[in-house]
């Protein structure tokens, strides 16, 4: 504690080390994981420092040690020279980092200014606290381009206008060194473009940034120097200028790697999904889904483009039988009912419509499941895993999982073994067994290696235009630009619950793509 | 954490929770001036120490099995069924209903219809906080424990204006027929040895006719009934498609309406089981025992059916050994009702007590076992 | 029902609704904080007990609040360390602690007193006096609401006049000061208040204490206010209707006091089946009229009178997350 005090506030004050950050030989284990092995690294003050890695690879870990959130097995934390000690978050916002976490942390049902003073309170009184905050905040807005409403609740903000409430929230504890985690994960790529104009402002008045991401543009453009860390151990750090995207891919996971997807021209077919006017409300009745109308020929890929929220996940809910829509849906000629007792992901997969949801955790899995169990989550009527009319067999429900496991290449091949206890790439694969080995007539799939290693990458989205290639429709969500332009036969963009225009990926790109998914440049 | 191995965690675990209730009740009655000691000596004796204990054991022990399995069937849909007691109640309503309707011509006619009665009262009665509860979502914890309020008001009522014969003091309804009277253990031939009863001189005891006399215990052909009821509870669980629907509600409701599960009917279905579960209750102690209906029937059992269900860890094997514990404590309890002057809710507060250490500070043992384990794995 | 009638209701209705009132205030700090608290129940049971108990013994009815308190907050100790100190299930926690309440108050109170579980009836100092307010007796020519001063807010005792207090000191606390702020907080996201430096354990303690010491001073009302002295089971599920007017009032201080009022106002009904009687004209059984409360509050948790949406974090134990 006594030397987090000596570290913190300091950085303004002619600090003797150039470094912002030294970490010196930090390792963390959780049981008999290792994530964190002898991590080595030393971030220049007034630098924007890239920290990239796959899923799993221990960025976060690192992170999280870094903001008092565990303790470091061993190692020693410098902050601008002086060692520190950080057992938890107070102690590392009084060492002058902080921190913008993945999913925000913020109170929904709370002012701008409420969130900002909350743990950062003048006094036990509230109302001097808040006054003196707003005129910081005033000062810090102009200063950064970070303007926000200080009376707005957060839940009526727009996730880019939540992000700067995180980064102001940093800021007004006078955050020195500001750690980002996939920050743009969920920003339209202009928005994203005004949070790198954020953050290298921030750079140029002397803060030091650190961007975890796990995208190798932003790395590109943003960093001056990237770090990457590769199961645990830190395998390199080097100058931003003097390396490619493709020598970070393969640092990243040991071996080359194919960027591009490989595939033939589709064979595209009749009509398979047509969908009219499709339209969807949720609970508290705002239309998130104004209306959309599209067709997928068999044989065929359609991507949807869009940043997270702006309708793509009620799309597939509403055509995986899990929201209730108007409008009119027909596949192979049979229209869907879209409400009522018929309109339920029973009667869609019946219909022959497949769904890897968005989210595999609380959606596509029953994470306390064994694998077993979850190769018959939403088939357990299905008569093969029937014995009689009462009892369902699951003997032939576990064969039946050893066989699909061994087809798609799930690790560790164990029915027995909970869903929880698996990676991310190896859940998503289950899921994508289930649904594809029905060999349905549309698949839907919403971002199908969201949180999923390279290596599992290429193997699903082999599997997507093997599917293609055998005459079936795919509708493809994903909020991964890369994706959506080198698995689709043609894109959608969404925003606000409307779609914006259709482009071939061929005759478009990323710039285009980003303007029409803020909703600017319809057709 | 540390992982835990199997045994550890469905055996130890709940044994060292009870374990610390059990020291927990210990240091109580020592506050309170009692010898805890003296206490399970008295319990074990007054539970344990005669086929006649046994007798009474058992039949709470039918009780508790039939409250821990409906507090079961409704914990794997995600749903916390406190309205055990109000369904058992309204589950006596239903025997008594049936019982009185008709001269029964033979006890196995009258025990199905009464079955099917006291099942049919017992499942309406947690039909509309399910329906709340899936419709509206109000919290079932509350709603049904409001029921049970609701329920003993309504027996009252029912009791002292409705099904009270003609000239009797007490609030409860008439005797029913002798056609009803379902065999107790000392009436079934092949357990009937056990309960003869002998002189001072060691040899049998007889009656007017010559024929051996036997004492009269309260547990009765219900004790079968429930471990079939256990049975089914485990088949339809783990082996139909409805409990896979239910175990998998109970998991992610959202992941459920993925697969196609329909809440409204997971939640109906499975608060309808395990209403009827409880209100099959009644036909062990309505119609097994009293053979009349009185006020306060249930007599708690609808909430030990919560401890038995967490101590069991919410499996039907699990809930047949956890309902045999708790009906040793109840009959051992009366006996220190009797023998001592420890006041009988001594019961209350160890069930209160096994309840807190099973199902909210089981996590406190694993972490303790944990570290133990962690610790043995290391060197 | 004639005015004197009204008045005679009203009253008895204020003093139904005290305990419930306090009680739904402590429910409010343990939600709001994030812990669903069923266990009001019992923490009142035991806090009735204790007061009930350490009155007779003492004769001074202050002890007994302070015991009532005490009583109480070991039950809330117990609660906090099983649902956030060991992230345990916060319903079943507060079952088994009504359930523990239930008999232990039975066996401290038969194994002190040896009357049935009871505690000798109260009086003088260890009951709590009735406080006329001033000018009660002046006020009262004036109509209508001179005798509604003098009859129904005037003449109760010191813990009435505290919980109507508590009200506007309630809201203040939660609105208007830091501590307020940063409970409100850790019930709706707690990931907010830990990355912001503090402690959720010790913020959720606190919430669960002031629950404890509200429960107590519910308990105390109870034996040695509302009745003179503890009897088994005496508090008869107001924990539970307590925990619906919390519903009602949408987690809100103000709203509590109506919402406790109204249902203070159907008890106090409860009682006069006579006065019911001649105004709907029907004779209704009185155990119907004994179950009004609770079927009301199932009607409330219906949603009939409005959607309430809890504390987002509510009956979740905080696990960090990366």
């Amino acid at each position: 504690m006594a030397a987090a005090d000596l570290g913190g506030r300091q950085a303004t004050a002619a600090p003797a080390s150039p470094y912002a950050i030294e970490l010196k030989g930090i390792s963390k284990a959780f049981g008999s994981v290792q994530a964190n092995k002898d991590i080595n690294i030393a971030i220049p003050r007034g630098t924007i420092h890239g920290i990239i890695g796959e899923n799993g690879a221990g960025k976060s870990t690192l992170m999280s040690i870094l903001y008092g959130f565990y303790r470091a097995d061993s190692g020693q934390i410098l902050v601008n020279g002086a060692p520190v000690t950080i057992p938890d978050s107070q102690s590392a916002i009084r060492a002058g980092i902080g921190m913008v976490f993945q999913h925000f942390k913020l109170v929904q049902n709370f002012t701008v200014l409420e969130n900002v003073i909350l743990g950062a309170e003048d006094g036990p009184m509230l109302n001097a606290s808040l006054a003196k905050a707003r005129k910081i905040l005033g000062d810090l807005s102009r200063e950064y381009e970070l303007d926000v409403d200080p009376d707005a609740l957060i839940e009526d903000l727009s996730v880019g206008h939540q992000q700067r409430v995180e980064i102001l929230k940093a800021l007004y504890r006078q955050a020195e060194i500001l750690i980002l985690d996939e920050p743009t994960g969920v920003l339209t790529p202009d928005e994203a473009d005004h949070l790198f104009r954020i953050l290298r402002g921030l750079r140029d008045q002397g803060k030091t940034i650190v961007l975890i991401t796990h995208k190798l543009r932003e790395i590109m453009e943003t960093t001056d120097n990237v770090s990457v860390m590769r199961r645990g151990t830190m395998v390199a750090t080097v100058k931003t200028a003097e390396t490619s995207p493709e020598s970070l891919a393969e640092l990243m996971v040991g071996r080359k790697v194919l960027l591009e997807v490989v595939k033939n021209p589709a064979k595209a077919g009749g009509i398979a999904l047509s969908v009219k006017d499709l339209a969807v409300k949720d609970e508290h009745g705002v239309m998130r889904l104004k209306g959309v109308s599209f067709d997928i020929r068999a044989g065929e890929i359609l991507g949807i483009a869009g940043v997270a929220g702006n309708g793509q996940s009620e799309l597939l809910e509403a055509l995986g039988g899990i929201a209730a829509a108007t409008g009119i849906v027909v596949l192979n000629g049979a229209e869907l009912p879209l409400t009522g007792p018929r309109a339920n992901g029973k009667a869609r997969r019946d219909a022959g419509i497949a769904h890897v949801p968005e989210d595999r955790q609380s959606l596509g899995l029953i994470m306390d499941f064994a694998a077993w169990e979850n190769v018959g989550f939403g088939y357990h009527d299905d008569p093969r895993y029937q014995k009689n009319a009462w009892l369902m067999d699951n003997d032939a429900l576990r064969a039946d999982t050893a066989a699909k496991m061994a087809t798609y290449d799930v690790r560790p091949p164990i029915p027995t073994l909970a869903a929880k206890s698996f990676s991310g790439g190896n859940q998503q694969k289950i899921v994508v067994a289930r649904e594809m080995d029905r060999n349905p007539d549309l698949l839907l799939i919403g971002q199908p290696t969201r949180g999923v290693d390279i290596g599992a990458i290429e193997f699903i989205h082999k599997q997507i235009i093997a599917l293609r290639d055998a005459g079936k429709a795919v509708l493809l969500v994903s909020v991964e630009l890369d994706e959506i332009m080198s698995l689709s036969d043609r894109v959608l963009v969404m925003f606000d619950g409307q779609i914006m225009g259709e482009r071939l990926p061929a005759q478009t790109d990323e710039r285009e793509l980003g303007m029409m998914m803020a909703g600017m440049g319809a057709k | 954490m540390t992982k835990l191995p199997t045994w550890v965690d469905v055996g130890l675990v709940p044994l060292i929770s009870l374990t610390l209730a059990a020291l927990v009740s210990a240091g109580v009655l020592l506050a309170i001036g009692q010898s805890p000691m003296q206490a399970l000596t008295v319990m074990v004796n007054g539970a344990l120490g005669s086929s006649y204990a046994w007798g009474y054991t058992l039949y709470y022990a039918t009780s508790f099995i039939f409250t821990g399995l409906a507090v079961t069937v409704a914990f794997h849909a995600g749903l916390f069924n406190i309205g055990g007691e109000g369904q058992a109640q309204l589950g006596g309503l239903g025997v008594a209903l049936v019982c009185l309707a008709l001269p029964w011509p033979h006890w196995t006619i009258a025990l199905v219809a009464a079955m099917f009665g006291a099942a049919l009262f017992g499942a309406a009665w947690a039909a509309i906080p399910a329906y709340l509860q899936a419709k509206r979502g109000s919290h079932i914890v509350i709603t049904t424990i409001m029921f049970n309020y609701i329920a003993a008001a309504l027996l009252i009522y029912l009791l002292v204006n409705v099904l009270r014969p003609d000239g009797q003091m007490d609030p409860a309804s008439a005797n029913f027929p002798a056609g009803a009277h379902v065999p107790q253990f000392q009436e079934i031939p092949i357990l009937q040895g056990l309960f003869q009863r002998f002189g001072a001189d060691g040899q049998p005891r007889l009656n007017a006719e010559g024929l051996p006399m036997y004492q009269q215990v309260p547990a009765n052909v219900t004790f079968f009934i429930a471990i079939g009821a256990c049975v089914l509870v485990w088949v339809m669980l783990w082996h139909t498609r409805l409990g896979y629907a239910i175990r998998a509600f109970g998991k992610s409701e959202k992941a459920a309406v993925y697969a196609g599960i329909s809440p409204l009917r997971i939640i109906m279905i499975a608060m309808l089981i395990s209403g009827a579960l409880a209100g099959l209750m009644a036909i062990n102690n309505v119609m097994g025992q009293s053979e009349r209906l009185v006020q306060n029937s249930a007599s708690g059992a609808g909430f030990i059916g919560i401890a038995v269900a967490l101590m069991g860890r919410n499996h039907p094997l699990g809930i047949f050994l956890a309902a045999v514990l708790f009906g040793f404590l109840f009959q051992g309890g009366a006996a220190l009702g009797l023998e001592t002057d420890i006041p009988i809710e001594l019961r209350t507060v160890v069930q209160g007590l096994v309840i807190l250490f099973t199902g909210a500070l089981d996590q406190m043992v694993r972490m303790l076992l944990g570290m133990f384990f962690a610790k043995k794995g290391a060197t | 029902m004639d005015f004197a009638t009204f008045l005679q209701i009203s009253d008895t209705a204020l003093r139904f609704a005290t305990p419930l009132l306090l009680a739904c205030l402590a429910g409010l700090f343990s939600e709001r904080a994030g812990i669903f608290d069923i266990g009001l129940e019992g923490k009142m049971l035991m806090a009735a007990m204790s007061a009930g108990a350490v009155a007779a013994v003492t004769g001074s009815v202050w002890l007994g609040l302070i015991a009532a308190i005490l009583g109480s907050l070991l039950f809330a100790a117990v609660h906090g360390i099983a649902s956030i100190t060991f992230r345990g299930n916060q319903l079943i926690a507060g079952v088994a602690l009504n359930f523990v309440a239930s008999g232990i108050t039975v066996l401290i109170a038969e194994s002190m007193f040896g009357q049935g579980g009871r505690t000798p009836p109260l009086e003088g100092a260890a009951r709590f006096a009735n406080i006329d307010l001033p000018l009660a007796e002046t006020l009262r020519a004036v109509p209508i609401l001179g005798p509604f001063y003098a009859e129904v807010i005037s003449g109760h005792t010191i813990l009435v006049y505290v919980a109507l207090a508590l009200v506007p000191i309630s809201w203040w606390v939660l609105y208007r000061t830091r501590f307020g702020l940063r409970l409100r907080a850790v019930g709706e996201n707690p990931a907010s208040v830990d990355t912001a430096g503090i402690s959720v354990v010790r913020l959720r303690f606190s919430a669960v204490i002031i629950a404890g010491i509200l429960c107590g001073l519910a308990g105390a009302y109870m034996s040695t206010g509302l009745q003179a002295g503890f009897g088994r089971e005496m508090t008869a599920g107001r924990g539970y209707i307590a925990l619906a007017a919390l519903i009602f009032a949408k987690w809100r201080p103000w709203q509590a006091l109506w919402a406790t009022l109204l249902f203070g106002f159907l008890q106090a009904l409860a009682l006069r089946p006579d006065v019911v009687e001649s105004m709907t004209r029907v004779a209704i059984p009185v155990p119907f009229l004994d179950a009004l409360p609770y079927i009301l509050t199932v009607i409330v948790l219906a949603g009939f009178v409005g959607k309430a949406i809890p504390p987002r974090a509510g009956g979740e134990p905080y696990v960090k997350e990366r």
